[in-house]
């Protein structure tokens, strides 16, 4: 199980959601999609993990980590962004998850809405893109 | 040739490259993601992408050799294709996945092979101009300049 050591403490709570800082978790199965929204989203001030497919997200958040904001690719090797979407609202988990994918098919994008999603938008994130998310959960927190 | 010469150079390039389709606005939104705490970001995310496409392209490469072509397999690696290329601006390589990814619709083995030849096209020129705009900007800092960064809309 590869999972981030720094983002879980012994007592189970999450030490990237520090207070007044949006903590946020990207998953995609493509390195340099990860490694753009990583920097996109840092320099945005946002404390920013990764996890490489679905299952590693739906693994961090059963070891206790929390974030504010996931963004989840749709398509990834392992599990897929439906399914751990679907895992990680039957958790119980109420964090907005925000769906990014490449495809344009209405069709495809209703599923993954309907599998649990806040939003979904198309890949690449931009400034203007996720803007408007960061002031949602920033007003909800 | 002196640091201003070799400046303007640079921004002519990038917009050479800007209005030929080679590049777009998010390209620009990736150079200004580079900072003095991140001075070889914009060069290692290029980097990244083209060594996943090379193994991309390979790997297309030898399913639509395959006597009886699994067209899900070949979708998937050009949807990847696509996804990627997008997010650092590699336009002409995103068009070409998106006509690939039709012919993949219809199970034409023989068009998605010319599809696949004209991503590498696209691909071999995407990474020769991008490899020259970064000579470019070795130059330039090498000679203690620093590197002019194009405004969008110019």
């Amino acid at each position: 199980m590869n999972v981030s050591e720094k983002t879980v403490r012994g007592d189970g709570t999450n030490n990237s959601a520090t207070r007044n800082r949006v903590s946020v978790l990207v998953v995609d199965d493509d390195p340099t999609i990860r490694t753009i929204h990583k920097a996109l989203l840092s320099s945005m001030g946002m404390e920013v993990e990764v996890a490489s497919d679905g299952q590693q997200a739906v693994n961090l958040h059963q070891m206790g980590a929390s974030y504010n904001l996931v963004f989840m690719d749709m398509d990834m090797p392992v599990m897929d962004g439906l399914q751990a979407t679907r895992k990680l609202r039957a958790m119980g988990i109420k964090t907005m998850i925000v769906g990014v994918t490449s495809r344009n098919f209405g069709s495809d994008i209703q599923d993954f809405l309907q599998a649990g999603l806040n939003y979904c938008i198309v890949k690449p994130l931009t400034i203007e893109k996720v803007t408007p998310l960061i002031g949602e959960v920033i007003r909800n927190m | 040739m002196e640091v201003g010469q070799m400046q303007r150079r640079l921004l002519d390039y990038t917009k050479t490259l800007l209005m030929e389709g080679f590049l777009d606005g998010q390209f620009l939104q990736l150079q200004q993601l580079q900072d003095e705490s991140n001075p070889g970001f914009v060069v290692e995310v290029v980097s990244l992408f083209f060594d996943d496409s090379e193994k991309l392209l390979n790997d297309l490469t030898s399913a639509l050799d395959q006597p009886s072509v699994d067209f899900s397999r070949v979708d998937s690696h050009v949807h990847q294709l696509k996804g990627s290329s997008s997010s650092i601006d590699a336009q002409r390589i995103k068009n070409a996945s998106l006509a690939f990814r039709n012919f993949c619709e219809e199970q034409n083995v023989e068009a998605c092979q010319r599809c696949l030849q004209q991503i590498k096209q696209e691909y071999y020129l995407a990474r020769n101009n991008l490899e020259t705009l970064f000579r470019l900007e070795q130059q330039i800092v090498a000679a203690g300049g620093s590197i002019p960064m194009l405004e969008m809309g110019f």
